[in-house]
C-alpha cells in the first residue's frame, strides 16, 4: 500500500511538472514569445548575480565557520614536523586559487548579467587578442611554477634517504583485513626479516623469520594496544600488507602511504607534540570543552579524551572503515621505559615450542641471566635459611650430557659459568657435585656413569678457575631417584646433576 | 524522402553545393525500410546518437539512485532503511532488537563501485561522447554519415551488451563487484578478499571489456570521419570546437583504452589462470598464496594510463559543447578559437603523461612523482586559458539566458571550482594529506562529474530540436538548471571541508573514529541535497521524454540562428542529412556580428574582401 501511495505521488508530481511546462508555453504564446523571453532574460540575469553573491559569501562564511574542524587551522595544527610545511603550502595554494576563484566567478556571472540580451543592442565582434591571451597564459604559468617549486622542495624533504648514521626508530605496520599489527625492534634496534610463507595464524601472524637474529627481540603489538611513538624522534614506519592494499594514514601527522603486498613502503616523520600536549592545545577551544559523552555531563571533557588515530585510506574490503588504532606520542624517556617493559613476541610465544629454531641449540642473554638469578636464589635460600627446612641439595636444572656419555652439552656451560660466578660471590662455600641416573641399564655402569659425569662437571668448573679444594664430586648411580622410574618423564627427572652444599 | 519540403536556404546548397552523387544511390535504401532497421539496428548516426543518449539517461538514473541510497546510509545512519528492503532484500540488514535496517557494508561498497563505474563509463563516456560525437560529427563537418555506419552500429550494441552484463551483475547473490571503480588488485583479483570479487568481478570485467570494444569501434570511426569525410571547404581550422573536442577525445580513447584492456586481461589471467602479474606475498583467508612475483602497482599504472585520459575523454566533449553553445547564445565568436584548439591539443597530449598523480601515495618511488607533479600542474595553464576565453566570450555579448546558456555558465563555474582544487591535489606534497579524502571526492565530482553533466545538459537542451524536431520546455529547463547548480554545490562544496578535516572517502561509517565523526549535521545536509538533486533530475527526464512527443515544434531550420552546418539540414531529419548536394564551407564556424549581419552560416560564400578564417 505504501508503495502504491508512493507511486501515486510520483505520478501526480510528474503530471504537475508536465502541466507547469504546458502552462508556461501557453502563457508564452498569449503574451508573445519575445516579451516572455525578454522578461525571462532579465530574471535569469538577476538570478545569476544573486546566486553569485550568495554563493561567494556562502563559501567564505562556511570556510570560516568550519575552520576549527579542519586540519591546519584552529586547534588541529600538525602533530608532525613536516606537517607544518604541508599546511603552509596548502595555504599558499589556497591564497592564489582563492583570488582566481572569486575574480573569475565575479566576472563570469557579472558578464552574463551585464551582457544579457537586450533588443536593439549588438554583440561586439571580439574574436581574439594576442596580448590578452599571452597575459593569461604567462601569469598562470608563473604562479604554477612557484607552487610546483614549493611543493617539490617540501616533497623531496619529506622523503629523504636515511643512512646508517641517522638516528631513527624504525617500526613496522602491517595491514590486513581488517586491522593493523605493529612491530617494534627490540634492544638491537633492528626489525627482523619476515616472509609471508611463515605466517601462522595461531602464533606468527606476521610471518616473522625466527632464524634472523634481529627477530627474536622484536615486539609485536596486536589487538587494540596503543601504538606508542616518541616525541621529537625521527620515526620511520615500514609499511607492509598481508592480503590486499591498505593505507597507513595518520591524519594528525599528515602521514599517508599505501601498504602493498610484496612491496614494503615507508614514511618518515617526526612527531612534535605528545598526546598530552595536543590535548592541552585543544583545551583552549570551546568546542572541545564539552563532555566527551553527552550522556554523562560530569565525565571527562572532549579534549581530555582526544587521541591520535591510525586509519586505513585505501579501500580494502567491507571492513575498510573500521581499521582504527590509537596512537600515543610520549616523551623519549617514557617511550624507552615502555619499550623496555614489553616482552618480545618470540620469548612469550615461540621460545622452546616446536616452531623455535633455537630450541635446545642456543641460549639468549636474557635466559642466562634468568637462570643465574634462579640458581642464586636457590643457593642463597639455603644460606640464609633459619628454619632448617631448606634443602642443601640444589638441582642444576640446565646441566645436560650427551646420551650415555660424560661429555657436557654446549648449553650446560652457561649454567656452570653462573655457578662459578656464585662460588666467587660466596667465597666460603664448599660443595659436592652429585651425579644421578635413572634405572635403565645395570646399576654398576650407572654408578660409573654418574661418577664420571660428576667429575666432568667438577673438571669444567676448575677449568673456569674454581678453587679445587672447595669442590668434590660423587656419583650416586640410580639409588636416589626423585621420581618414579616407571615413566619417561620420571626418568628424565631422575637423570640429573645436583650440587650439595657441604659447608656454608 | 519525397515529401521533404525544400526551403529557400537549400537553394544555395543545391546550386553551389558539392555533388557527391549521393542521391543516385539513395533509392531503395534497405536500412531505412522497417521499424527494426530504422529504430533499433540502425546505422544512421542520428538514431545511434539518440540510442546512446537514452541508454545513458537510463544508466544515469540507476547510478544516481544508487548514490541516493548510500548517501542515506551516510547521512542518516540512525534511520531505518527497512523500507527499501523489498528492493534490496538481504542487503538491508535489520537489527532484530531495534528493528533498524542498515545497508550491509558489502553492499555499500558495491553501490559505491557501481555508481562510479556506471557514471564514468556508461553515462559520461558513452552517454556524453557517444551521443554528441555521433550526432554532431557528420552534421557539423558536412558528411552524410559516419565513415563506417556498420561499425557505428556495432559500437552502440557492444555498449548495450556491456550494460546488460553489468545490469545482470547487480542481481548476483554475492553482489556486484565492490572493490571500487578502479578495481585495484589484490582486492579485485582474489575472490576470497571480498564477496563482490567473485562472480561480480568476473561480470564487471566482461562488461568493461565489451565496453572497451564499443569505445574503440566508435573512436576509430569518429577519427576517420573527421579526417576523411569533411565537406569541401571544411579545413581543420574551420571546424567548430565541438568537432575538435570529439576528435581529440576519440584519439585519447583509441590510445588509452587498449592499455586498460591489457590490464583487464592480466587481471583475468590472475583471477582464472593462476598467473601473478599483480600478486605477490599474499596471505589471505588463512592461506599463503602460492604465486609470487607480481606487483599490484603495475595494475595501477595500466589503469591510470587510461584512467587519467579518461577524465579528459569525459570533460573534453563537454568543453567542446560549451564552447559552441556559448558562442551561439552569446552571439559572439568564441574568444581565441586557435588558443582553444591548441589548449584542447595540449590537454590531450598532457593527459597521457600525468597518470601517476593518482599514485603519489601508492608506493611508487617518490622521485618519479617529481615529473608527474610538473606535468600535472602544466595542465592548469591550458585549462586556465580555456576558462578565461569562455569568460571573454561572454564579454560584450548579447547573451540569451536560456537553459543551454545557463548550463554553459554553470559548466564554467563548476570547471573553475573543481579545476582549482586540482591544483592542490596535483601537488604531491599537499596530496599526502588530501589523497583519498573527501577533498578528492569533491574535486572530481565537481570538475568531471557535475561539470561534464552541465556540458551534456547544455548540449541536450541546445540540440534537442535537431534531434527530435521539437524544443524542450524552457521553464522546466530553468527549474532543472537552478535546482541542479544549487544542489550540486550544496552536495560537493561541504565535502571540501570534510576532506580538509582528514575524513577518508569510501567509509561506510564515520563513527569508528573520533577524528571523523564530527560531521553528522553536514552529512545530513549533503544527503538531503543529494535527494533533492535526484528529484530535480527527474524534472529533466520528464521534460525530455514529454518533449520528444509533445514539445514545442521546431518551425524553422535554424532556430538558434547558429552558423554550423547541422542547422542547414531539413527539419525532418533524413538519411544522408542533406537532400541534394552537400553544403560547401566558406568560413569558420563563428561569424557572429562580424559585420552588419547578425550571423553568417558556414556555407554562405564570402563577400568581396571578406576573410573566411581566423
Amino acid at each position: 500500500m505504501t508503495y502504491l501511495i508512493a507511486f501515486a505521488i510520483i505520478f501526480l508530481l510528474s503530471v504537475i511538472v508536465i502541466q507547469i511546462g504546458k502552462l508556461t508555453e501557453l502563457a508564452a504564446r498569449i503574451r508573445g514569445e519575445e516579451a516572455v523571453e525578454r522578461s525571462s532574460t532579465n530574471t535569469q540575469g538577476l538570478a545569476l548575480v544573486a546566486f553569485m553573491i550568495v554563493f561567494l559569501i556562502g563559501c567564505i562564511w562556511s570556510a570560516y565557520y568550519y575552520k576549527n574542524q579542519m586540519l591546519g587551522y584552529g586547534p588541529l595544527t600538525s602533530a608532525s614536523a613536516h606537517g607544518f610545511e604541508l599546511d603552509s603550502i596548502f595555504n599558499i595554494t589556497l591564497f592564489f586559487t582563492g583570488i582566481v576563484f572569486v575574480l573569475t566567478h565575479i566576472l563570469l556571472f557579472w558578464y552574463a548579467y551585464k551582457y544579457r540580451q537586450t533588443t536593439g543592442r549588438k554583440a561586439i565582434f571580439f574574436a581574439h587578442d594576442t596580448k590578452l591571451e599571452m597575459i593569461w597564459t604567462v601569469v598562470p604559468a608563473i604562479v604554477m611554477t612557484y607552487l610546483v617549486a614549493n611543493g617539490l622542495i617540501a616533497w623531496n624533504n619529506i622523503f629523504p634517504t636515511l643512512t646508517e648514521e641517522d638516528q631513527y626508530l624504525e617500526i613496522e605496520a602491517t595491514g590486513y583485513q581488517f586491522a593493523w599489527d605493529i612491530r617494534y625492534p627490540g634492544a638491537d634496534g633492528k626489525l627482523g626479516n619476515k616472509d609471508f610463507r611463515l605466517i601462522d595464524p595461531a602464533n606468527n601472524t606476521l610471518g616473522i623469520d625466527w632464524t634472523d637474529e634481529h627477530s627474536v627481540d622484536d615486539i609485536v603489538l596486536g589487538g587494540t594496544d596503543k601504538i606508542l611513538i616518541p616525541k621529537d624522534s625521527l620515526v620511520k614506519v615500514r609499511i607492509t600488507a598481508k592480503d590486499v592494499l591498505h593505507n597507513f594514514y595518520l591524519p594528525h601527522f599528515r602521514v599517508k602511504m599505501d601498504a602493498v603486498p610484496g612491496l614494503p613502503t615507508s614514511f618518515i616523520f617526526t612527531p612534535v607534540k605528545t598526546t598530552q600536549e595536543f590535548r592541552e592545545q585543544l583545551r583552549a577551544y570551546p568546542e572541545w570543552q564539552v563532555p566527551a559523552d553527552p550522556e554523562d555531563p560530569t565525565g571527562p571533557q572532549k579534549w581530555e579524551t582526544f587521541e591520535y588515530e591510525l586509519a586505513c585510506a585505501e579501500l580494502c574490503g567491507k571492513g575498510h572503515y573500521s581499521m582504527r588504532r590509537v596512537v600515543e606520542v610520549v616523551t623519549r624517556e617514557e617511550f624507552d621505559t615502555w619499550l623496555a617493559g614489553q616482552k618480545p613476541f618470540y620469548a612469550t610465544n615461540i621460545r622452546n615450542t616446536d616452531k623455535d629454531p633455537y630450541k635446545g641449540k642456543r641460549l639468549f642473554d636474557y635466559e642466562i641471566k634468568t637462570r643465574s638469578r634462579e640458581l642464586k636464589s636457590d643457593i642463597s635460600g639455603f644460606l640464609t635459611d633459619t628454619t632448617g627446612t631448606a634443602s642443601r641439595n640444589i638441582q642444576l636444572k640446565h646441566v645436560f650430557f650427551e646420551t650415555g656419555s660424560d661429555k657436557l652439552s654446549d648449553l650446560s656451560k652457561h649454567e656452570l659459568e653462573n655457578l662459578n660466578n656464585l662460588l666467587k660471590e660466596y667465597p666460603s662455600l664448599k660443595i659436592e657435585l652429585a651425579g644421578h641416573t635413572d634405572n635403565v641399564g645395570d646399576a654398576a655402569s650407572n654408578l660409573d656413569l654418574s661418577n664420571k659425569r660428576a667429575s666432568s662437571v667438577m673438571a669444567y668448573l676448575i677449568g673456569l678457575g674454581a678453587d679445587a679444594s672447595r669442590l668434590s664430586s660423587r656419583g650416586y648411580g640410580q639409588d636416589q631417584p626423585v621420581e618414579t622410574n616407571e615413566t619417561p618423564e620420571g626418568r628424565e627427572q631422575n637423570r640429573r646433576t645436583e650440587l650439595r652444599i657441604i659447608s656454608k | 524522402m519525397a515529401n521533404v519540403t525544400i526551403h529557400e536556404e537549400d537553394v544555395l546548397i543545391r546550386e553551389q553545393g558539392y555533388d557527391d552523387h549521393f542521391h543516385a544511390h539513395h533509392h531503395g535504401d534497405k536500412y531505412q525500410t522497417n521499424f527494426i532497421f530504422h529504430y533499433i539496428f540502425s546505422m544512421d548516426h542520428k538514431i545511434i546518437a539518440r540510442q546512446f543518449l537514452i541508454t545513458g539517461i537510463i544508466w544515469a538514473i540507476i547510478g544516481a539512485a544508487m548514490s541516493v541510497v548510500f548517501r542515506m546510509q551516510l547521512g542518516f545512519p540512525e534511520e531505518s532503511l527497512t523500507w527499501i528492503k523489498p528492493f534490496l532484500g538481504k542487503w538491508i540488514v535489520v537489527d532484530p532488537s531495534t528493528g533498524i535496517g542498515k545497508l550491509a557494508p558489502e553492499f555499500y561498497y558495491a553501490l559505491v563501485t557501481m555508481h562510479g563505474t556506471i557514471l564514468v563509463f556508461f553515462v559520461l563516456t558513452a552517454g556524453l561522447s557517444g551521443t554528441f560525437s555521433n550526432l554532431l560529427i557528420p552534421f557539423q563537418i558536412g558528411a552524410r554519415d559516419m565513415a563506417s555506419p556498420f561499425m557505428n552500429m556495432l559500437s552502440y550494441w557492444f555498449f548495450f551488451l556491456a550494460g546488460i552484463v553489468m545490469f545482470y551483475s547487480l542481481f548476483l547473490s554475492t553482489g556486484p563487484f565492490s572493490g571500487g571503480w578502479v578495481a585495484y588488485p589484490p582486492l579485485s583479483a582474489l575472490p576470497q578478499a571480498s564477496s563482490g570479487s567473485g562472480t561480480g568481478m568476473t561480470l564487471w570485467l566482461v562488461s568493461l571489456t565489451l565496453f572497451v570494444v564499443s569505445v574503440l569501434l566508435g573512436g576509430i570511426n569518429y577519427i576517420t570521419t573527421v579526417l576523411n569525410l569533411r565537406t569541401k571547404g571544411m579545413s581543420l581550422w574551420r571546424m567548430p570546437l565541438t568537432i575538435w573536442a570529439f576528435f581529440v577525445t576519440a584519439i585519447l580513447g583509441l590510445l588509452s583504452f587498449p592499455v586498460l584492456a591489457s590490464g583487464f586481461f592480466m587481471l583475468i589471467f590472475d583471477r582464472s589462470l593462476g598467473t601473478s602479474f599483480f600478486l605477490s606475498d599474499i596471505f589471505i583467508a588463512g592461506q599463503a598464496l602460492d604465486r609470487v612475483g607480481g606487483s599490484p602497482i603495475l595494475y595501477q599504472h595500466l589503469f591510470w594510463f587510461l584512467g587519467h585520459p579518461e577524465v579528459y575523454i569525459i570533460i573534453l566533449p563537454a568543453m567542446g559543447i560549451v564552447s559552441e553553445v556559448m558562442a551561439v547564445h552569446a552571439r559572439k565568436p568564441i574568444f581565441g578559437y586557435r588558443a582553444m584548439v591548441y589548449s584542447i591539443l595540449a590537454i590531450g597530449f598532457l593527459s597521457f603523461i600525468v597518470w601517476a598523480h593518482h599514485m603519489f601515495m601508492s608506493g611508487v618511488n617518490p622521485f618519479i612523482s617529481n615529473f608527474f607533479v610538473v606535468f600535472t600542474l602544466i595542465i592548469a595553464v591550458p585549462s586556465a586559458v580555456k576558462v578565461f576565453n569562455w569568460i571573454t566570450t561572454l564579454y560584450g555579448g548579447n547573451i540569451r539566458l536560456n537553459t543551454p546558456m545557463l548550463f554553459c555558465i554553470g559548466f564554467v563555474s563548476m570547471f573553475i571550482s573543481g579545476g582549482l582544487t586540482g591544483i592542490f591535489l596535483g601537488n604531491s606534497a599537499i596530496d599526502i594529506q588530501m589523497h583519498d579524502t573527501y577533498f578528492v571526492v569533491a574535486h572530481f565530482h565537481i570538475v568531471m562529474g557535475v561539470a561534464a553533466f552541465f556540458g551534456m545538459f547544455a548540449g541536450i537542451y541546445h540540440w534537442f530540436p535537431r534531434m527530435y524536431g521539437r524544443f524542450m520546455n524552457e521553464t522546466l529547463g530553468k527549474v532543472h538548471f537552478w535546482g541542479t547548480i544549487i544542489s550540486a554545490y550544496a552536495i560537493f562544496w561541504p565535502m571540501h571541508y570534510i576532506g580538509m578535516a582528514g575524513v577518508p572517502r569510501r567509509y561506510f561509517s564515520f563513527d569508528t573514529f573520533d577524528a571523523f565523526k564530527h560531521f553528522t549535521e553536514m552529512n545530513k545536509f549533503i544527503t538531503v541535497f543529494a535527494i533533492i538533486a535526484f528529484f530535480i533530475q527527474l524534472v529533466f527526464v520528464i521534460n525530455f521524454f514529454y518533449s520528444i512527443w509533445y514539445g514545442r515544434k521546431m518551425k524553422t531550420k535554424n532556430p538558434w540562428n547558429a552558423t554550423t552546418l547541422e542547422w542547414t539540414t531539413p527539419i525532418e531529419p533524413i538519411h544522408g542529412n542533406w537532400p541534394g548536394n552537400l553544403p560547401v564551407v566558406h568560413r569558420w564556424a563563428y561569424d557572429y556580428n562580424k559585420d552588419e549581419r547578425e550571423f553568417v552560416q558556414q556555407h554562405i560564400p564570402l563577400k568581396e574582401g571578406e576573410v573566411g578564417d581566423h
